[in-house]
């Protein structure tokens, strides 16, 4: 049987006393008919993907194709000791923008859910999974758990920038990165999903404005605020702060503002940071260029 | 939709419609052209002019053209690949075609097939579809196996190739004609669940009416 609310499936996993990730195994396994093992193997792939182009990203200054962004995740690495956001905000933060720095450099990355938005959850998990010292396959039992949450928003609302804004791409991976991050450490299925409404709350709204439309400005950044919004809505969620909204009825929420932004904030370059002076003088010196 | 639609697929950034699947139309127009070519002449439409650059839309489409796939790092290198191959690339502009999808590319390609035209747009997430094969309009997506038939527009074609797939226990997902006017040359477009005996081209040959038979693999 298909879940289609995260209501469903944190109560079936509270049910059983187990993980999120366990229910979604589970099911995954039912509709696709792979075995449990084949389906934590290739999630391991995928990890295995993500960790390379962290420390890829994070090892020197990698400039993009159009020469508009580089080096966004090894700068911010260089302070991640002395910052003032604090070693694990830093760490998740700067890897976020590293795997999106390798994205724009034309390097090989995992969409998750998106390739604007593929910074967001390895930058979590890798910099969560190492401050407690887990194992490569919890972490990788912690990223079923975010595909899971991406599922169900792309059932009920919509993971597309062009659909539904940034929102719908980082927001969403905050979200997924959020509820993962719980698990992870250890707190309840409730608490994943609550920690899921507060990040996809926090960036409710978020418009896709990209300059040039190049997937660069402002989303390397944003990845980053992606990043550390998600480890703190875990933290609030794990220090029982409720979402006074359901999960569900947030990420229905965030569908129907997605689809009420006008054309010009979903991914199409015609407003925001995009039709700035400097955005706009941006894009006509890269079309010359051409 | 499974969870690996959601974390992943692993592919060359930075976006998946105009890099990842830049990659799948020009893989998807290399076997439909299904021989060897010295010349290849895109047209970019739109979107894919506006920021093809930046996206790596060029190369990823002519990385495709050379038989790579979206999550080849080699992407990159793909006009150093063309040059070694021996293969002459061409680029043309057309900023905005309101007739178009935002993200279209036009493939020609010249080579031992003689010139053949390919057109497609990228949907969004990597999904492509190929709306256009030398004039006649087209409609599938590389997501099943394809069979393309060219033959005469005339009765029996159909059904003939049918029964030849039933009787290989191939089930037709979706199929398609398409001709340009009555009693001329027509396409016929078949999408398969299962892969299409290696024998298909030589099996149909004979058939009065069948001039080619193209098996497209899913990519």
């Amino acid at each position: 049987m298909s879940l289609y609310t995260m209501q469903q499936i944190i109560e079936a996993a509270e049910e059983k006393r187990t993980k999120i990730s366990t229910v979604a195994i589970e099911l995954e396994s039912k509709e696709t008919g792979l075995s449990n093992t084949e389906i934590k193997e290739k999630m391991t792939c995928n990890y295995n993907v993500m960790k390379d182009s962290v420390s890829h990203g994070i090892s020197k200054i990698i400039p993009s194709i159009s020469g508009l962004t580089g080096g966004e995740g090894f700068n911010l690495w260089q302070c991640k000791e002395k910052g003032l956001s604090g070693e694990t905000i830093l760490k998740a933060s700067s890897r976020a923008m590293a795997v999106s720095n390798i994205n724009a450099s034309m390097g090989r990355i995992v969409a998750a859910p998106t390739a604007g938005s593929c910074g967001i959850i390895p930058g979590v998990l890798i910099t969560v999974g190492e401050l407690l010292g887990k194992s490569d396959e919890e972490i990788v039992e912690a990223l079923i758990t975010s595909a899971v949450v991406g599922k169900i928003i792309a059932q009920n609302a919509t993971l597309a920038g062009a659909e539904g804004g940034c929102q719908a791409e980082c927001g969403a991976a905050s979200a997924m990165a959020a509820a993962a991050a719980v698990e992870l450490a250890g707190g309840s299925p409730t608490q994943s999903g609550d920690a899921a409404a507060i990040a996809l709350k926090g960036i409710m709204g978020l418009i896709c404005d990209p300059v040039a439309g190049l997937v660069e400005v402002p989303c390397i950044k944003r990845n980053s605020f992606g990043a550390a919004q998600a480890i703190l809505a875990a933290d609030m969620a794990m220090s029982d702060i409720k979402s006074v909204i359901p999960i569900d009825e947030v990420i229905k929420a965030m569908g129907e503002v997605g689809h009420a932004m006008p054309v010009e904030f979903r991914e199409t370059s015609m407003g925001g940071l995009a039709a700035t002076d400097t955005g706009k003088a941006l894009e006509e010196k890269l079309m010359k260029k051409e | 939709m499974n969870l690996f639609d959601i974390i992943g697929p692993v592919i060359i950034g930075p976006s998946s419609s105009h890099t990842a699947g830049a990659v799948r139309l020009g893989k998807l127009a290399r076997s439909i052209y299904g021989g060897s070519f010295h010349k290849a002449e895109i047209t970019l439409y739109n979107s894919f002019s506006k920021t093809g650059k930046g996206h790596g839309t060029d190369k990823a489409l002519v990385a495709g053209i050379l038989g790579m796939n979206p999550d080849d790092e080699e992407i990159r290198n793909a006009f150093d690949y063309g040059k070694d191959a021996g293969l002459e690339i061409l680029f043309q502009h057309q900023n905005s075609n309101r007739a178009y999808h935002p993200n279209t590319a036009r493939i020609k390609l010249m080579g031992q097939n003689g010139v053949m035209s390919i057109m497609g747009c990228s949907l969004g997430g990597g999904r492509v579809m190929i709306i256009d094969i030398d004039g006649f309009k087209t409609e599938f997506t590389g997501e099943f196996n394809t069979i393309i038939v060219v033959q005469n527009d005339k009765p029996g074609i159909v059904a003939f190739v049918a029964s030849y797939l039933a009787e290989k226990n191939i089930n037709i997902a979706q199929m398609k004609l398409s001709r340009k006017s009555k009693g001329d040359t027509a396409l016929m477009i078949i999408e398969t669940d299962e892969t299409p005996p290696k024998s298909i081209k030589v099996d149909l040959k004979d058939y009065d009416g069948i001039h080619k038979t193209i098996v497209v693999p899913t990519v």
